[in-house]
């Protein structure tokens, strides 16, 4: 299998989430960018769901592929 | 008391940041109870049980943040929770400056860090999915920290990462180190040439410290949250990443740690396993001996895994041993006996790393008979105890026990209220993302032990190991001098502290862990 180009390095990292996680990798220097992240729908789950359902019909099957 | 409650429409703030202004209006003079929370059901439950809920949070959304403060008066309630506002307002300022735009989806982040390779995900678990499924499909490898993520979400997660030759690290994954940098809680260490695949975090993280303590480094620590085993994820990413690391040139050594995998699973795991032209350790927690083969090496401990990995990788022969140095253990056991502990027979396991309760319970269940797993009604007969407070089940509304320490230290500190407990067993788990100071609070909860069960008549021993280097933020020889000095036992790795936890139990033992006395 083709080894992931990522194990080489630069890691660049978007950090949904926890803003720790992002402060730590800017402490040691690594590129990252946090994202303020809301939760979907104002947090309804079930309308959360239909929003992840939409997202896959909107996928291709024929997506490009293409990992870093 | 006056209660006072107020309702930030809108203003999601992850739980990391709310624990930490919580923090800060509880130091308050006046302010007896101070909750931060996003208004999730669950959430508006826990503030109610509490008596924190008035009329204002009642109506939260689950966008929406709660600010509740219980304090003398409501002059003192009403001035912090205004201090609540410019706290949460002052951090974000601090962070980006007044005006500076964040970008509100990973979209848009992708277009303002162009390059951006991997998404590191902690969101709650229900909306996880959706996020990490949206970074695989720009090509993004992911790092997926959340839990409670379904597990119909991590199959079709990991068969799309895999299709796409992208890395899928969780949900549940603590821990990873991926082109030199450390992801989530990450011990500071070098790289090296011992590459590891790991369905725990903290596992990762023992193994990464034990190669350091031995002169290793890690190449690429993949790791793949506590499901990827199960029948139904059927090892998809640790057999992925075992194929990476076999591929990869900078690694030597591969270790993969484990709890036992699915008999279904087993088989394809095995194949994986016999493709690798590298040295292997197999470290299946609680998975019993199998033989060694031509490449691989099969382990019971975490510490073990390190070593064994440290000599295939220096071409030495290597044995397990129970204790590093058996001597000094020795003399540690005979101080301890010269003060008779007194008390129920029991050892409780009180861990804030899942892996190491498992490891302790493994490496106990031998010595001293069964042991439990969690705090369950079905938990009942068995002396001794193990809880993973890590658990989903300890973790709803709240920071991960590493990094909110409270809710350990109050069950260490009532330990000394529980007559079957004679010996509390610890870890102690550093690095970056982590507690700034976790040995503080657990120093502090052992002395109230302590104090609770002399005032019973009763005398606890409290034991422990810590999972650190010394380049870690919080610096591990100060943490394990912080322990030594509230009289916490430190023993250099978890599985050597069941063993010494067993040992002050059943000193009869000694001839048998630590060879005859000289």
């Amino acid at each position: 299998m083709t080894v992931p180009g990522v194990f080489g390095g630069p890691v660049r990292v978007v950090n949904l989430g926890l803003e720790l996680f992002a402060e730590t990798l800017e402490a040691d220097g690594v590129e990252v960018i946090h994202v303020d992240w809301r939760p979907p729908a104002g947090g309804d789950l079930r309308l959360a769901a239909l929003l992840a359902v939409l997202d896959d019909e909107a996928e291709s099957p024929e997506a490009p592929i293409s990992p870093h | 008391m006056p209660v006072r409650a107020c309702v930030l429409t809108s203003s999601y703030r992850d739980s990391v940041v709310l624990m930490r202004v919580a923090d800060e209006v509880r130091r308050r003079p006046g302010v007896r109870e101070a909750a931060l929370f996003m208004g999730t059901p669950a959430n508006l439950a826990l503030l109610e049980q509490a008596g924190l809920l008035e009329a204002e949070g009642r109506r939260a959304r689950p966008e929406d943040l709660v600010v509740a403060v219980d304090a003398d008066s409501g002059k003192i309630a009403a001035a912090a929770l205004t201090a609540a506002q410019e706290l949460l307002l002052a951090r974000r300022h601090t962070r980006d400056g007044p005006r500076r735009a964040r970008p509100r989806t990973l979209e848009s982040a992708v277009r303002v860090l162009p390059g951006a390779n991997v998404a590191a995900i902690s969101v709650p678990g229900a909306f996880a999915g959706r996020e990490a499924m949206r970074a695989l499909r720009r090509g993004l490898h992911v790092f997926l920290f959340s839990d409670n993520v379904p597990l119909a979400d991590e199959v079709l997660l990991k068969q799309e990462a895999r299709r796409r030759g992208l890395l899928c690290m969780g949900p549940d994954c603590g821990t990873a180190y991926i082109g030199g940098v450390g992801l989530g809680f990450a011990n500071v260490v070098d790289r090296g040439r011992v590459g590891c695949v790991a369905a725990s975090g903290t596992g990762l993280q023992a193994v990464a410290c034990h190669l350091a303590a031995r002169g290793e480094g890690i190449s690429q620590g993949i790791g793949v949250g506590g499901r990827d085993l199960s029948a139904d994820v059927g090892a998809e990413m640790t057999c992925f990443g075992l194929e990476a690391l076999a591929g990869d040139p900078g690694t030597d050594v591969i270790v993969l740690v484990s709890k036992p995998p699915h008999p279904d699973v087993l088989a394809r795991l095995e194949a994986t396993l016999a493709a690798v032209r590298k040295p292997v350790v197999v470290c299946a927690l609680g998975l019993p001996a199998r033989p060694r083969g031509d490449s691989v090496r099969w382990v019971s401990t975490l510490v073990d895994a390190a070593e064994a990995a440290a000599a295939l990788a220096r071409g030495r022969t290597w044995t397990s041993r129970p204790f590093a140095d058996p001597r000094g253990a020795r003399q540690r056991l005979d101080r301890c006996r010269a003060v008779e502990l007194r008390g129920g027979p029991g050892i409780l396991g009180l861990f804030t790393g899942g892996t190491l309760a498992h490891e302790a319970r493994f490496v106990l269940e031998p010595l001293v008979g069964p042991v439990s797993l969690g705090d369950g009604a079905d938990s009942g007969p068995p002396s001794h105890r193990v809880l993973d407070l890590g658990d989903d089940a300890h973790t709803v509304g709240r920071p991960h026990p590493m990094i909110d320490a409270a809710g350990r230290a109050e069950r260490i500190a009532a330990a000394g209220d529980a007559t079957e407990v004679r010996v509390v067993l610890l870890d102690v788990v550093l690095g970056r993302g982590a507690h700034p100071d976790p040995a503080g609070p657990v120093a502090v909860a052992v002395e109230r032990a302590r104090q609770r069960a002399a005032a019973r008549g009763r005398r606890l021993a409290a034991v422990a190991s810590v999972i650190g280097t010394p380049r870690d933020p919080q610096g591990l020889l100060g943490q394990v001098a912080r322990l030594e000095a509230a009289g916490v036992e430190v023993l250099p790795s978890n599985a050597e502290a069941a063993r010494f936890a067993a040992l002050l139990l059943r000193p009869e033992l000694a001839a048998t862990l630590l060879g005859p006395a000289t």
